[in-house]
């Protein structure tokens, strides 16, 4: 799993949003991350925990969102949202089409906010 | 105190990823990111590719998945240009891994560049590379529901190539199920079942290789 860089991308970018706010202590960081992004929580907490240890921001929760998946039906245009199972191969609500269909959310990894001082 | 962040956390690779696009459009190189199980015979195809285009293109590979120190030995007996990355473990290339390893490449008059992603079908899909388009390499000693476990990959691929079809009779594998779970999860995607033992079926993939070649001169 790539969570080790995910964990190493995110702490430059905290490092760099907290250097420019003249902030030292962090203690929360909110991400956001889509169903289909391969992110597993408990391992991007543990990689976090493993690049903060025993500098300034260790010990900052990460509190993670997960985005759920949103197609678009590859046949008469409609936006929804597949059950947990079957992620991709879902029959559109609204014309029955199961297949083909463009993701439009749920591939999503961002950083939505840090709280520090 | 809260400050609003909103961004990207992969947005250091995305950045150099779109800056090794710009140098393969100027440079009108097709990059290709091989993606695929360990052992589905990514080195095989490139093998077999190398040596039958290479009297028609410039070919170089970029290897992030050496199963064995043969791999590097094989890609370079064909003649083609091939540097290897030391992933360190890593589950994944990176566009800063291919950004170094061009370094030790010739890119003048270079038609096609493979990038030999790590054996892994759920990492690499998250980590552009530069690439004009992603292949898939799946294996008919694998199941045929693979394209059903790991849509995102299926997804977001050009091509599914389906190797290893002389093995079709002794395997449970079903070449319709799987193109056509492969073709839900992505309507676009061209599936070329090959062997490259048999040198079945490499004729349509040598044909799309050509096909976008040439798109990408014009
Ligand atoms: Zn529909």
């Amino acid at each position: 799993m790539h969570e080790m860089s995910i964990a190493q991308n995110l702490l430059e970018i905290i490092s760099q949003e907290m250097a420019k706010n003249g902030m030292t202590t962090l203690h929360t960081v909110k991400i956001k991350y889509g169903r289909m992004a391969s992110v597993v929580p408990e391992a991007l907490e543990t990689a976090f925990m493993a690049v903060t240890i025993k500098t300034d921001l260790e010990g900052a929760v990460l509190e993670l969102e997960e985005i759920p998946v949103t197609l678009e039906c590859s046949d008469c245009g409609h936006e929804f949202t597949p059950d947990e199972d079957e992620i991709l191969l879902h029959p559109c609500p609204q014309c029955g089409q199961d297949f083909g269909h463009t993701v439009k959310t749920g591939r999503e990894l961002y950083i939505e906010y840090i709280e520090a001082e | 105190m809260q400050i609003p962040i909103v961004r990207n956390i992969l947005e250091a690779n995305d950045r150099i990823s779109e800056e090794l696009k710009e140098l393969f459009a100027k440079k009108k190189i097709l990059a290709l990111n091989l993606m695929s199980s360990p052992g589905a015979g990514k080195t095989s195809t490139l093998e077999k590719t190398l040596t039958a285009l290479k009297d028609e293109f410039k070919m170089a590979v970029i290897e992030g998945d050496l199963q064995t120190d043969n791999d590097a030995q094989r890609v370079a007996a064909t003649g083609a240009q091939a540097v290897q990355i030391n992933t360190e473990g890593g589950c994944h290339l990176s566009s800063a891994m291919v950004a170094e390893a061009l370094k030790s490449l010739d890119l003048e008059k270079l038609d096609i560049l493979f990038i030999e992603n790590v054996g892994n079908l759920v990492c690499p899909a998250e980590f552009d590379v530069g690439e004009d388009h992603k292949i898939t390499l799946l294996s008919v000693t694998e199941g045929d529901d693979k394209p059903e476990k790991y849509p995102l990959m299926f997804n977001i691929s050009s091509v599914l190539i389906l190797n290893k079809t002389d093995l079709l009779p002794y395997v449970d594998f079903d070449l319709d199920r799987a193109a056509g779970f492969a073709r839900a999860l992505n309507k676009d995607i061209e599936v070329f079942p090959l062997s490259c033992r048999t040198g079945e079926g490499l004729e349509q993939w040598y044909a799309w290789l050509r096909k976008h070649v040439a798109a990408k001169k014009a």
